[in-house]
C-alpha cells in the first residue's frame, strides 16, 4: 500500500479548533480610523454590552491554522475526482484571473455594471446556442436553484392557461434535488421506472400520462451514463398531452457540440456551471444553475432581465408582468458567471466538442478496463460516465463503501457511491476529459488492485483509509451526539462526549 | 486548444483498448436525427492574452451604496488563504477522510455565526439573504400550522420579492406590515393587529432604511406568533448591536456577504441561517458535526444529512445541494482575521461615520427622511437627474429606492462604511 | 434474523405485541439491520389518534429516515422515553427495551389482518434483493 508521504497528504494529523488558540489581546489587526470613531449616545441602548464572541488569535497563528487545514484537504488541482454526474474537470486559471476584475464593483454602479451586463448578455446567447434554446436566466445560484426556478416557470405557465396540473413524472434514476424542487414548486411527484436497458421507454411514459401531468423531469444522458434515446418520442407524447419536458442538465458534458436539448424537444432545462463549464467547486459552492427555455415559456422567466437599447447602456428591467418574480436578491453568483463565459470563449466551439468527445472516450476506456473485475449492471452503451456495483465483491464481505475508502489510499477521491438508487451498491464513475491517460491507467490499476484484494485478502480492506489525515470517520457518533459548534463542546446536553 | 491532455498516440491506444476503430462509434446511442451537423455558433478559441484584452469597466471609487451589499475592508490574509487550491478546487466534503480542511473550516464558521447571533446552531450557508428568508418561511410552515407569513415592509424589498416567489404555490398568504413614515420603524399598531398564532413573523434589523427597529417591543408581540425570525442584512451589525438571539426568535437568517466577500457586481453572496435546538432537525442546508475517527482522533463530517434532498427527496427540508461553501470559508477567515475588537471597530466606524456625515449633510440643508435611530445607512432625497450626473462622474451617492417605496420621492439610501475616506466624504458633501 | 413467534408483523416491518386491549409496537430485526446504526427516534405524543397505516413517528440512521406506521388504529397511550437518549437500543434490543409506543386499540380485531411470524419470515425472504 502507498504511504502517507508518497501520496502527499500532510503529516499533521489533527489541528485543534481555532478557539483553543484564543487569548484576550492576541489579535492585533488594525484598521484606519480617520475620524476617531465612537458610538453616538442615542445608540447606547442598542449596543451589546459584552465583548463580541469571536476567537482572539494572532495573525500568524490564524494563517498557520488554516494553512494546515487546507493541507488536510483534497482538491481537483491535486488529483482526480471520478465523481459521477459531478464533472470534476480542471478549473482553468485564466477564468479566475478575469473574474477578479469585478471584485470591487457594487451592483448599483451602473457604468461598470453595463460592461458586466454586456458580458452576461453574451453568456445568455452562448448558452442558448449550446443548448438549442430560445431564452435564458442566469440568476439561479446552483443547479437545484435552477431546477426550482424551472418548475416554478412551468407552474406559472399552467396557471396562465387556467389549468391546475399537479403531477410531475420523475424516472427512478433521478437526482434527489429533482423531487425536492418539485415539492417546493407545489407539485407532487410520481416515480416511473426506467426500462431494462437503463433508459426511459416512451411506452412507459405514455402509460403514466393523464391530464394531471404537468411535466416530466429527465436527465440526459441519465445518471447511468446512458443516452435517453427515446427522448424525442417522449417529448412528442408530452406535448400532445399539453405537458412540458424538463431536463436536468447535470450531464451536459457528454453532448456539447454533439446534440442539443432544444433539438430533443426539451422545453426547459438548467445547466450546472460548476460542472460542465469548469468553474471551481469551492468545497461546496458557489456554483451556478442558469435556466433555459423555449420561447413559449420565456415570459415567465424570473426578473430582472437584461435589456439593451442600441447606443445606450445595458441595463436591467423588472417590467415583465408574467414573470414568476425574483429568485435571488441580485444577479446570482456573478463571478461564477464570468468564469463560465471565459471558459466558453477560451475553448470555442472546437474546444467544447473536443471536451465532450474526450469525456466520453475517457469513460469508455475506464469501463473497458474495469468491467472484467467489477459487475456492470447494464450492457447498454454509456457516454461520459458508467455505473459499477459491488455485487462480485459482496460475497467476500467487501462493500462499495469499503472500496471507496480504500481508493483514498491510492490518492484518489472515490467515485459517487450508492447512487443512482436503482442500482444496489452503485459506484458512478465519471473521469471527465481533463484526466491524462496516465492518471486513468493509475486509477484503473488502483481499482483492479482493490478487486484483487477483495478476492484474496478481503480482511485488509476493512479499516481503510490508512494514509489520510484522519482514518475512517465515525458518522454514527456525529449523528448521535450532534456537536455542531465549539460552544456545544463545553456543554454537551447529550452528556456523551465519551459515549 | 482545450484542456484535454491527450495526444494522438493516447487516443489511438484508448480506441484500441476499447476495441473500436473510430471515435464516432462511441456516439452510436445518440439517434442520427438529433446529431448536430454544424459547428456551434459561438466565438473562440481565444488565447489568454486576447481574453485579457477584453475591455473592462472601472468601478466608482467614491461609493456610498449599500442596500444589502456592502464594501468592507477585507484583510489580505483572507484572499491568501481562500485562494489556496485545496479550498478552491475541492468538492463538497462527502468523503470526510480527505476533506477535513473544508469540514473544520465550515465547523468554525458555524461556531462563529452561532456565537455572533446568539443562537444554538448555524448551517453551512444558503445562497443569499433573500433565499435564506424564503427557506426560513418554508421551515416555519413545516414546524407549525401556519396560514400567513408576515414581513415588515421595511425588510429588504429584494428579500421580500424572493420570499413571494417561494411562497407562491404553498397556499400560505404573504402580508406586509407597514412602517411609520416619521420614524422609519415598524408601525406598531399594524404589527399588533396583523399578528396572530397562525402567522410566522419576520423582521429585518437594522431594516432596509438603516433604521433600528424596537426589538424589545417586537419580541413581546412576537410571543403571539406561531414562529418568528430576525433578518440580518448587514452582518457587520452583529459586531456592535445586541445579539438577535437574545430576543428569543426561532431563527436568525440573512446575508453575511459583509464578512470577507467583496461586492463582486452582485455575487456570490452568503446566505446564513441560525436556529434553536427545537428546530434543528427542520433546518435546511448542510451542517458539519464534530466526531472522531477510528483511532479516536478529532474529526469532522457532514451530519443530519437524512433531512437533505439526496436522501429524503420530496420530503426533504429543502432542495439545496451546492451552497456557498467557499464564501462561508472566506467569512470564517475574515472573522478570525478581524477578531472581537476588529469586528467591533468596523461596526463602530461605520456607525460613527454615518452619523457624522448625516450631521454634515443636515448642515447644508438636507434632512433625513426618517427620524428613528439608525445604524450606518440613512435615507435622504436627491433629484434623479442630479444623482445620474454624479454617477456619470464616478460618484455613487447611494442606492435609489423610489422604485421600491414610491411614497419616498427621489429616495436615496446612503451607506457609510469604514472604506469611505475623508476625501470620499468631501466629494459627497460638495455634490449633494 | 430474529422473528419472535408471539408477535404480529406489518409489511413496513413493524411488530406488535398484543397486551389485552393494547398493542405494543416497535420495528423488527430486519428493519434495524437494513437501516444501520440508529441515531434518532422521533415519536408523536401521547394522546395522538391514529388510523392503521398512519405515521406515528420516524426512525433515523446515518443513511436513511423511515416513517413508522401504526399497525392498527388506536390512541398512543405510552411512548418509550429511553429512545431519546439511547437510540442505539433499537439496534441492540428491538423487540424488548426498544419498544416504541403502546396503542390503545380502537378495534382489537384489526390485528387479524397482520402477519404472523411464519408469514413475515416468508415476506422478508421475498424482499431480500
Amino acid at each position: 500500500m502507498p504511504t502517507r508521504k508518497s501520496i502527499g497528504f500532510s503529516p499533521e494529523i489533527q489541528e485543534p479548533l481555532l478557539i483553543t488558540r484564543s487569548k484576550p489581546g492576541r489579535n492585533k489587526h488594525i484598521l484606519p480610523d480617520p475620524f476617531k470613531a465612537c458610538v453616538p449616545d442615542e445608540l447606547a441602548q442598542f449596543m451589546n454590552p459584552d465583548e463580541v464572541s469571536l476567537p482572539d488569535v494572532a495573525e500568524v497563528e490564524t494563517v498557520r491554522h488554516f494553512t494546515r487545514l487546507s493541507r488536510m484537504n483534497f482538491g481537483v488541482d491535486q488529483g482526480m475526482y471520478p465523481l459521477g454526474s459531478c464533472t470534476m474537470k480542471y478549473n482553468p486559471k485564466i477564468c479566475e484571473n478575469i473574474a477578479e476584475r469585478i471584485r470591487n464593483i457594487h451592483s448599483s454602479d451602473k457604468h461598470p455594471m453595463h460592461m458586466v451586463l454586456r458580458a452576461l448578455a453574451a453568456l445568455q446567447r452562448y448558452l442558448e446556442e449550446i443548448c438549442g434554446m430560445d431564452a435564458c436566466c442566469l440568476w439561479p445560484a446552483a443547479g437545484a436553484h435552477g431546477e426550482l426556478t424551472g418548475m416554478l416557470v412551468i407552474k406559472k405557465a399552467f396557471q396562465n392557461r387556467g389549468e391546475d396540473r399537479s403531477v410531475v413524472l420523475i424516472p427512478d434514476t433521478a437526482h434527489g434535488t429533482n423531487p425536492a424542487s418539485c415539492a417546493i414548486a407545489g407539485f407532487t411527484t410520481r416515480n416511473i421506472p426506467s426500462g431494462p436497458q437503463g433508459y426511459l421507454e416512451a411506452a412507459t411514459v405514455k402509460a403514466h400520462l393523464d391530464k394531471d401531468v404537468a411535466a416530466l423531469m429527465i436527465t440526459n444522458p441519465n445518471t447511468l451514463g446512458i443516452f435517453e434515446q427515446e427522448i424525442h418520442e417522449i417529448a412528442e407524447l408530452l406535448h400532445a398531452n399539453g405537458s412540458y419536458l424538463y431536463m436536468d442538465g447535470a450531464n451536459l458534458n457528454a453532448i456539447l457540440g454533439i446534440t442539443r436539448p432544444g433539438d430533443m424537444g426539451v422545453d426547459c432545462l438548467h445547466v450546472n456551471l460548476h460542472k460542465t463549464f469548469g468553474t471551481p467547486h469551492g468545497g461546496g459552492g458557489p456554483g451556478g444553475g442558469p435556466v433555459l427555455v423555449q420561447s413559449e415559456l420565456e415570459r415567465f422567466l424570473p426578473i430582472p432581465r437584461i435589456v439593451h437599447v442600441p447606443r445606450e447602456l445595458f441595463t436591467l428591467s423588472y417590467r415583465f408582468p408574467d414573470s414568476i418574480g425574483m429568485v435571488h436578491s441580485t444577479l446570482g453568483n456573478v463571478s461564477v458567471l464570468l468564469k463560465a463565459i471565459v471558459y466558453i470563449i477560451r475553448l470555442g466551439p472546437k474546444g467544447l466538442l473536443e471536451a465532450s468527445r474526450t469525456a466520453v472516450l475517457n469513460a469508455n476506456y475506464l469501463k473497458t478496463k474495469l468491467k472484467d473485475q467489477f459487475d456492470l449492471p447494464y450492457a447498454t452503451p454509456t457516454l461520459h460516465e458508467f455505473v459499477l456495483t459491488d455485487k462480485r465483491q459482496k460475497d467476500q464481505g467487501i462493500s462499495t463503501m469499503d472500496m471507496a475508502k480504500a481508493l483514498m489510499d491510492f490518492g484518489f477521491h472515490p467515485p459517487t457511491v450508492y447512487f443512482p438508487l436503482v442500482v444496489g451498491g452503485a459506484m458512478m464513475i465519471e473521469p471527465t476529459e481533463t484526466e491524462p491517460l496516465s492518471e486513468l491507467d493509475r486509477f484503473a490499476d488502483a481499482m483492479l488492485s482493490i478487486a484483487e484484494k477483495a478476492e484474496h485478502d478481503p480482511q485488509t480492506l476493512h479499516d481503510k483509509p490508512e494514509s489520510t489525515p484522519v482514518s475512517r470517520v465515525d458518522e454514527v457518533y456525529a449523528a448521535r451526539n450532534l456537536i455542531l459548534t465549539w460552544d456545544m463542546l463545553e456543554s454537551n446536553d447529550n452528556g456523551a462526549v465519551s459515549k | 486548444m482545450s484542456f484535454v491532455p491527450h495526444d494522438q498516440d493516447d487516443r489511438r491506444h484508448m480506441l484500441e483498448t476499447i476495441g473500436i476503430q473510430d471515435e464516432e462509434d462511441l456516439f452510436a446511442s445518440i439517434p442520427q436525427n438529433l446529431r448536430l451537423t454544424q459547428r456551434l455558433k459561438i466565438p473562440g478559441p481565444l488565447d489568454e492574452e486576447n481574453i485579457r484584452r477584453i475591455p473592462q469597466g472601472q468601478f466608482s471609487h467614491v461609493c456610498f451604496a449599500g442596500g444589502g451589499i456592502y464594501r468592507h475592508h477585507i484583510p489580505a490574509m483572507v484572499d491568501a488563504l481562500a485562494t489556496r487550491q485545496e479550498f478552491y478546487t475541492s468538492y463538497t466534503p462527502y468523503q470526510p477522510e480527505i476533506s477535513q480542511g473544508v469540514l473544520q473550516s465550515i465547523f468554525e464558521f458555524q461556531s462563529m455565526m452561532a456565537a455572533l447571533t446568539g443562537m444554538y446552531v448555524s448551517n453551512a450557508s444558503l445562497y443569499d439573504g433573500a433565499t435564506a428568508l424564503a427557506e426560513a418561511a418554508l421551515m416555519a410552515i413545516r414546524a407549525k400550522p401556519i396560514k400567513r407569513v408576515l414581513v415588515t415592509r421595511a425588510t429588504n424589498p429584494r428579500f421580500r420579492s424572493v420570499l413571494k416567489t417561494y411562497l407562491a404555490n404553498t397556499g400560505v398568504k404573504l402580508q406586509e406590515i407597514p412602517f411609520d413614515m416619521a420614524s422609519g420603524q415598524v408601525e406598531r399598531f399594524s404589527l399588533e393587529r396583523l399578528n396572530g398564532d397562525d402567522a410566522a413573523l419576520f423582521v429585518q434589523n437594522p431594516n432596509f432604511f438603516g433604521i433600528l427597529e424596537p426589538m424589545d417591543c417586537i419580541a413581546s408581540f412576537a410571543r403571539q406568533s406561531a414562529f418568528w425570525g430576525i433578518v440580518v442584512s448587514e452582518a457587520v451589525s452583529l459586531g456592535l448591536l445586541k445579539r438577535p438571539g437574545d430576543y428569543g426568535p426561532d431563527c436568525v437568517v440573512g446575508e453575511a456577504q459583509s464578512f470577507g466577500n467583496p461586492p463582486n457586481a452582485g455575487g456570490p453572496l452568503l446566505g446564513f441561517m441560525c436556529t434553536t435546538k427545537e428546530h434543528l432537525r427542520r433546518m435546511p442546508g448542510r451542517v458539519v458535526g464534530l466526531t472522531k475517527d477510528s483511532q479516536g482522533r478529532q474529526a469532522f463530517c457532514l451530519t443530519l444529512a437524512t433531512r437533505e434532498q439526496h436522501i429524503r427527496r420530496e420530503k426533504a427540508t429543502s432542495n439545496i445541494c451546492t451552497n456557498e461553501g467557499l464564501c462561508a470559508i472566506r467569512a470564517a477567515l475574515y472573522l478570525a482575521a478581524m477578531g472581537p475588537r476588529g469586528l467591533r471597530a468596523v461596526a463602530t466606524q461605520c456607525v460613527a461615520g454615518a452619523h457624522q456625515i448625516l450631521q454634515l449633510i443636515q448642515q447644508v440643508g438636507r434632512q433625513p427622511v426618517f427620524k428613528g435611530p439608525f445604524f450606518h445607512e440613512f435615507v435622504v432625497q436627491l433629484d434623479a437627474d442630479k444623482r445620474r450626473a454624479l454617477e456619470d462622474d464616478g460618484i455613487i451617492p447611494g442606492v435609489p429606492i423610489e422604485y421600491y417605496y414610491p411614497e419616498i420621492k427621489d429616495g436615496l439610501l446612503v451607506a457609510v462604511t469604514e472604506m469611505n475616506t475623508r476625501e470620499d466624504w468631501k466629494c459627497l458633501l460638495e455634490n449633494l | 434474523m430474529s422473528i419472535p413467534d408471539d408477535l404480529k408483523f406489518t409489511k413496513d416491518h413493524e411488530w406488535g405485541r398484543i397486551e389485552d386491549s393494547r398493542l405494543r409496537v416497535g420495528i423488527t430485526d430486519y428493519a434495524q439491520s437494513e437501516l444501520g446504526d440508529i441515531v434518532f427516534v422521533e415519536l408523536k405524543s401521547i394522546g395522538t389518534k391514529l388510523k392503521a397505516g398512519e405515521s406515528f413517528g420516524t426512525v433515523e440512521s446515518v443513511k436513511a429516515v423511515s416513517d413508522l406506521y401504526a399497525p392498527v388504529g388506536g390512541t398512543i397511550v405510552e411512548i418509550n422515553q429511553d429512545l431519546e437518549q439511547a437510540p442505539e437500543l433499537v439496534n441492540q434490543d428491538c423487540y424488548g427495551a426498544a419498544w416504541m409506543i403502546t396503542l390503545a386499540m380502537d378495534d382489537a380485531q384489526e390485528t387479524d389482518k397482520l402477519m404472523d411470524a411464519a408469514a413475515y419470515a416468508q415476506f422478508v425472504a421475498s424482499e431480500a434483493r
